[in-house]
């Protein structure tokens, strides 16, 4: 199997997000960057498939140039060689045109397999991997919760519905799926893995070649703005003997928990 | 402007967030001058004839009768080449977030996907969270587009009455070669927990640390006869099994007191717990989304806070 994991880079979640004076971007020097959460479980399960049926699995991440950390990381867990795409432009607002750019530099690779998370923790469109599908001609699955390969042509896959529903789904390879977090322990880098990374290759597609602006229908950011609070929250303050003497005459009195 | 909803069924019921989604587009045509259709696949409920829209366009063909996401984009595709719809409005469903993208892939028109507003300013105006809820954005769109609803954004009791007629439609589906096969639907081992008829939920996040803290959260619920609930990371972990997860891939609960404890309060965790009466957030992030809809708010550390609680609840017990 030939396995291309999509990893993003985004803030981690105890990043303070600021807007820029002119509210069209976020400030970024402030941040601390990380692996998407959902991405670390969809390389991890592209590492488990590999071990079992053999294969290779390229992560590939896209964006500005400190992205390539997380291709690094991911190479440092197991993963074969990495695929960058270089974009410094990108806001995520247009992920149709951004899947383009990833149809140009994936088409010839001919993966059998696409994995990527279910969803980026920063702009959170939850499309491409589904996008790439059509585009590159593959069957798909979103919010996949196991995978199982029945034979050369076709995987198993266990899809998550909602109110705790499941759903078993077979797919014709070639094949994307977006990956929901929790179906397996992603593992740490071992020493070895750091060691290695450094020698597998990182191949770099530059994207500014790519014309992905063809669609006459487009997206644009107008505004962004701190969220209006929906309501009035009632902060309660003091030292923690106060607030919990305060905290628990509301439960008692005003909730009336008893 | 035309927009088109898309209406869901699942096993013969419209879904709700579909609903939800079909009064968003009647509020948006009564402050503009659009129109509104809703599109089905299969059999149309009589329910869906008794709201003030446009018409209804009923789509059969036996291939449309259980979910298959590529014979749903070729049906779909065939309704809009026929008539070029502005606007193409669907819930922010599991199904919609599987099937949805691709059709956008396959049209060349965008999605814009778990919007909470759509609106008229000068031209459509979409809102959408970014940053897990941290921050919004407003987009506009040039030319056509494709926009899933958020659970809950729009209340289904603001749908308005009224006559309408159903039209049939053609497709024609032989030339889709289905390389999706779609598989029998299932339950896990059905827990005990039914956290949809709790009257208090103690509900723990990331926040909590590791799952050794765990005891902390379980003798606040054990005093107040609660259930623990739970945020995603911490069903992902193992700390909790999968009945106790609050959100969209769990369940949607309404108690009397929902206690948030290290609960950031993502979107998906939102949707499934901010009709609870009281909500109760401690968090040391005082820049955390749980704090937009929480009731009270304690900006602190909630291994020093949640002991004295129980404590406090202890005492008043005696």
């Amino acid at each position: 199997m030939k396995i291309c994991v999509l990893m993003k880079q985004v803030p981690d979640n105890d990043s303070a997000i600021i807007l820029s004076n002119d509210s069209s971007s976020i400030k970024l020097n402030d941040i601390t960057w990380c692996t998407n959460e959902s991405d670390t479980y969809a390389l991890e399960e592209a590492l488990l498939m590999k071990e079992a049926h053999g294969g290779e699995v390229v992560a590939c991440s896209f964006g500005r140039e400190s992205s390539q950390q997380v291709i690094k990381d991911a190479l440092a867990k197991g993963a074969d060689r990495g695929l960058y795409i270089s974009e410094e432009e990108s806001d995520g607002f247009d992920i149709l045109s951004t899947a383009k750019i990833f149809t140009q530099a994936l088409k010839d690779e001919n993966f059998d397999l696409i994995f990527s998370g279910l969803q980026s923790n920063d702009s959170g469109n939850a499309q491409l991997g589904l996008l790439l599908a059509e585009m590159l001609n593959m069957s798909h699955a979103a919010l996949v919760m196991g995978t199982e390969v029945l034979n050369d042509t076709r995987i198993k896959v266990k899809q998550e519905l909602e109110g705790g529903w499941f759903q078993w789904t077979e797919l014709d390879l070639p094949a994307s799926i977006t990956i929901q977090s929790g179906l397996n322990k992603p593992r740490y880098a071992s020493l070895r893995g750091i060691m290695m990374m450094k020698k597998k290759p990182i191949d770099i597609f530059d994207s500014s070649q790519i014309d992905s602006t063809g669609s006459k229908n487009k997206i644009f950011l107008d505004k962004m703005y701190i969220p209006q609070k929906v309501k009035e929250t009632t902060f309660i303050e003091g030292t923690p003997d106060e607030i919990a003497s305060k905290l628990g005459d509301l439960m008692i009195n005003d909730i009336k928990v008893f | 402007m035309n927009i088109f909803v898309f209406i869901q069924k699942d096993n013969g019921t419209i879904n709700r967030n579909s609903l939800e989604a079909l009064a968003g587009a009647q509020q948006f045509a009564r402050a503009t001058d659009a129109q509104v259709s809703a599109v089905c696949f299969g059999e149309v409920n009589d329910q869906l004839t008794e709201y003030d829209i446009q018409q209804v366009l009923s789509i059969s063909d036996p291939g449309l009768n259980s979910y298959n996401p590529q014979l749903y984009c070729e049906a779909f595709n065939q309704v809009i080449s026929a008539h070029h719809p502005d606007m193409v409005i669907f819930g922010h469903t599991y199904q919609t977030r599987d099937w949805v993208p691709r059709l956008s892939a396959k049209l060349d028109i965008p999605f814009v996907s778990d919007c909470i507003r759509i609106q008229n300013q000068n031209g459509l105006i979409l809102t959408r969270q970014i940053y897990q809820g941290k921050i919004n954005t407003d987009l506009k769109v040039e030319g056509s587009v494709l926009v899933s609803i958020q659970s809950g954004a729009y209340r289904l009791d603001s749908i308005v009455s009224g006559n309408t007629s159903v039209q049939q439609f053609e497709v024609n589906l032989d030339s889709v070669k289905c390389t999706v096969h779609p598989g029998e639907k299932f339950q896990e081992s059905k827990g005990s927990v039914d956290l949809s008829r709790a009257k208090i939920i103690v509900a723990v996040g990331r926040g909590i640390g590791k799952e050794e803290n765990m005891p902390i959260a379980k003798e606040l619920a054990e005093v107040l006869g609660a259930e623990l609930g739970s945020s995603r990371p911490v069903v992902d972990y193992g700390w909790l099994p999968h009945e106790h997860q609050v959100g969209s891939s769990g369940q949607t609960v309404s108690p009397k007191l929902y206690l948030a404890l290290g609960i950031s309060g993502a979107i998906q965790h939102q949707v499934g717990m901010k009709g609870s009466s009281n909500i109760v957030a401690i968090n040391k992030d005082g820049n955390a989304p749980i704090f937009e809809i929480a009731d009270y708010g304690i900006v602190a550390d909630l291994f020093e806070i949640v002991p004295k609680i129980t404590q406090t609840l202890k005492d008043h017990k005696g």
